[in-house]
């Protein structure tokens, strides 16, 4: 018995190195062969859908893990990219180095993370919600006006000419030649992105399983039965919710310094909506869930914009619905049916499909 | 002297729109305890809807109040509709869901609500047709205009006639058992779906009429303008203590005076260095001072309860 079970590990095992290899290989390869058959262009689109991974795996702590609705997420990536930009332009004439630049928008989005929870995460979810909303709103108001009397922001009209992110000498920016084969910027940035992303999921999967993931999880469940356990759950929630906007100006740093352009429109209701999206419709509180979810957002507004025009022509015979008022009302539609059918989303995790299970059961009773 | 005059009487007109928006959220909150998200986009519908009926009827020779007449009618019919149509699809399936799963509904509910008007009724602002007579008056050094007049008036009779439907009739006295125990209230013979139907419908009613006041007082209809002024009568529902709608009306007032008042003289008191575009900002503030100083609003009894 023992020497089966022995077996069996051991070749699951090495079936699971040989698929880590095969996928990291994948994944390396990805940006030269996208490049070769789509074109520059889907390497480009990669790299951001990469940052909005980041993002959703960010924001997948706070809804998924703890349970708590974040409508105004995409503002920590507003404060992540506005320090970024801030520092590293000539819009205030500081060139502060990419690793200092980076963790300190990490670090300030942080800070406003808690200082938006901290007074709400004393009462009920719907005030989270409500407060982040306002603030992803307020936030936009600030960064629109604080260009007068005296320039921070520049306005709407942004801050532009964004250090490029460089380590040492090595510009992300400009094309490199290594071991014989040519990187061009987007690639370079699709790795760099890549690393993060990974970072993201390790540490994710990490916490999942930790005491504090745990803790998370009963939170969502049952904040009463979780406090009786012993579980401080403000201090718990405030924890999720300030590591989620630190993920949020992290992935904020790196899009100001890949885009080398930053203005409030880019930090709109819309983003914040469609992160939410990609965590809801993946599969709240579950890693390759919400991966899932963010492929097929990213995916849906490309086939949208190129697909949506001319399916219009053969059905009406003119466009009514142009691609992206037809995105968010997919968005919102999404949220509605996957909340009434299937609130797990299209990849829940194995806990989650269990506890649902046992509500079942329950119901029947 | 004037200058303060003016402000407050602007803050008392755009608090009223405030109060009328946030007795909508202050009304569901006390039954279901449910914030609403859509609750300001049913603002921006009745808005829409009444500035399609005045489109289409003002060629005619009725006279311009018949048509506001009119056009309001049409107005509150589709957002009792719509209303009704919200709670049935969006929160009626969710009740005993986790607090999550509705919160998602509703903040989905409300972008399909904003992105469908914005197929139906385009990107652009619209202008509202001046129908009520928009003569201006003299108040003691105070401009008002005549819409301005009406727009308080309306509030304060939809408020006084709430009120009245709320402590005086049978169905207001279900709702208040309903609020305070809907499986009690169940077993008292009470019809408690129903009861949640017709205050989504009341409260989508007002909301029209807010809808048409603001419109009417800015002359301008945008498929964007709910949420913000969604997220205002939010704060002034918290401010005056959610589920209480005397605190509703309350928070409203206050709300508008403390953005009138802060827009009028942030600049002074900033040195410049802010000025009246951060108007925005009072409402929210002052939300996240209420949830740290008083979460239980102004007027209200309950304290904001855990999870």
């Amino acid at each position: 018995m023992r020497n089966v079970l022995k077996h069996l590990t051991s070749k699951s095992r090495r079936s699971a190195w040989l698929a880590f290899v095969v996928l990291a290989i994948a994944l390396l390869a990805l940006p030269f062969f996208t490049d070769a058959l789509l074109g520059h262009g889907w390497v480009r689109i990669m790299d951001f859908a990469l940052l909005y991974i980041m993002l959703a795996l960010g924001l997948n702590i706070v809804v998924g893990y703890a349970g708590l609705l974040d409508l105004g997420y995409i503002a920590f990536f507003a404060v992540g990219a506005y320090c970024y930009a801030l520092l590293g332009s000539p819009q205030l004439g500081l060139h502060l180095p990419f690793w200092i630049v980076l963790p300190l928008g990490a670090l300030l989005a942080c800070l406003f993370g808690v200082l938006l929870g901290a007074p709400t995460l004393r009462l009920r979810g719907d005030y989270l919600a409500i407060v982040t909303l306002g603030f992803g709103e307020i936030i936009r108001i600030f960064l629109n006006n604080l260009n007068a009397p005296i320039n921070i922001t520049n306005g709407p009209q942004g801050i532009s000419m964004i250090d490029p992110i460089r380590i040492g000498e090595f510009s992300f920016s400009s094309t490199h030649e290594l071991f014989g084969v040519t990187f061009p910027s987007v690639h370079l940035h699709y790795y760099l992105f890549l690393f993060f992303t990974l970072l993201v999921i390790f540490i994710s999967l990490r916490l999942e399983d930790s005491r504090i993931g745990r803790a998370w999880m009963a939170i969502r469940e049952d904040e009463v039965a979780a406090e009786a356990m012993g579980i401080n759950t403000r201090n718990i929630k405030l924890l999720a919710f300030a590591m989620g906007a630190t993920f949020g100006g992290l992935a904020g740093g790196l899009f100001a310094g890949f885009q080398g352009f930053v203005s409030p429109e880019s930090f709109s209701l819309t983003e914040s909506i469609t992160v939410l999206c990609m965590v809801v419709i993946g599969g709240m509180g579950n890693v390759s869930g919400v991966l899932l979810g963010g492929i097929l957002l990213i995916a849906l507004p490309e086939a949208l914009r190129h697909g949506s025009g001319p399916a219009q022509q053969i059905l009406f015979g003119k466009t009514i619905f142009d691609p992206e008022s037809l995105r968010m009302l997919l968005f919102g539609l999404a949220l509605v049916t996957v909340m009434l059918w299937r609130p797990v989303g299209l990849w829940p995790s194995n806990q989650r499909r269990r506890e649902l299970a046992v509500e079942n059961n329950a119901t029947q009773l | 002297m004037d200058t303060l005059l003016q402000q407050i009487v602007n803050g008392i007109v755009q608090g009223s729109v405030y109060a009328m928006v946030a007795l909508g959220y202050t009304m569901v909150y006390g039954i279901l305890g449910l914030i609403n998200f859509a609750h300001g986009e049913v603002v921006m519908v009745g808005a829409m809807v009444a500035l399609s009926t005045i489109l289409l009827l003002i060629g005619s020779s009725l006279p311009p109040l018949l048509i506001l007449l009119i056009s309001l009618i049409t107005s509150i019919v589709v957002c009792m509709a719509l209303g009704y149509s919200i709670e049935r699809i969006a929160y009626r399936p969710l009740r005993k869901a986790p607090r999550l799963a509705p919160l998602i509904t509703a903040i989905g509910v409300s972008i399909v609500l904003q992105n469908l008007a914005m197929i139906f009724w385009g990107r652009e602002y619209h202008a509202f047709p001046p129908l009520l007579p928009n003569s201006s008056h003299m108040l003691a050094g105070a401009i008002i205009t005549e819409v301005q007049i009406l727009i308080v008036l309306v509030a304060l009779g939809m408020m006084g006639g709430l009120l009245l439907l709320m402590h005086r009739t049978r169905l207001g006295r279900a709702m208040r058992a309903v609020a305070e125990n809907p499986s009690a209230a169940v077993l008292m013979g009470v019809n408690v779906n129903g009861v949640i139907s017709i205050t989504f419908m009341l409260g989508s009613a007002l909301a029209a009429v807010a809808g048409i006041m603001v419109s009417a007082n800015y002359g301008i209809v945008h498929y964007s303008m709910g949420s913000v002024l969604g997220l205002k009568a939010f704060t002034a529902a918290v401010l005056g203590g959610i589920g209480n709608m005397r605190g509703a009306m309350v928070g409203g007032l206050l709300l508008g005076l403390i953005e009138s008042l802060g827009a009028g003289y942030i600049g002074d008191l900033s040195g410049g260095f802010l000025g009246s575009h951060y108007q925005d900002v009072f409402a929210f503030f002052v939300l996240i001072s209420v949830l740290i100083f008083r979460p239980s609003g102004l007027l209200g009894e309950r304290v904001a309860e855990r999870a």
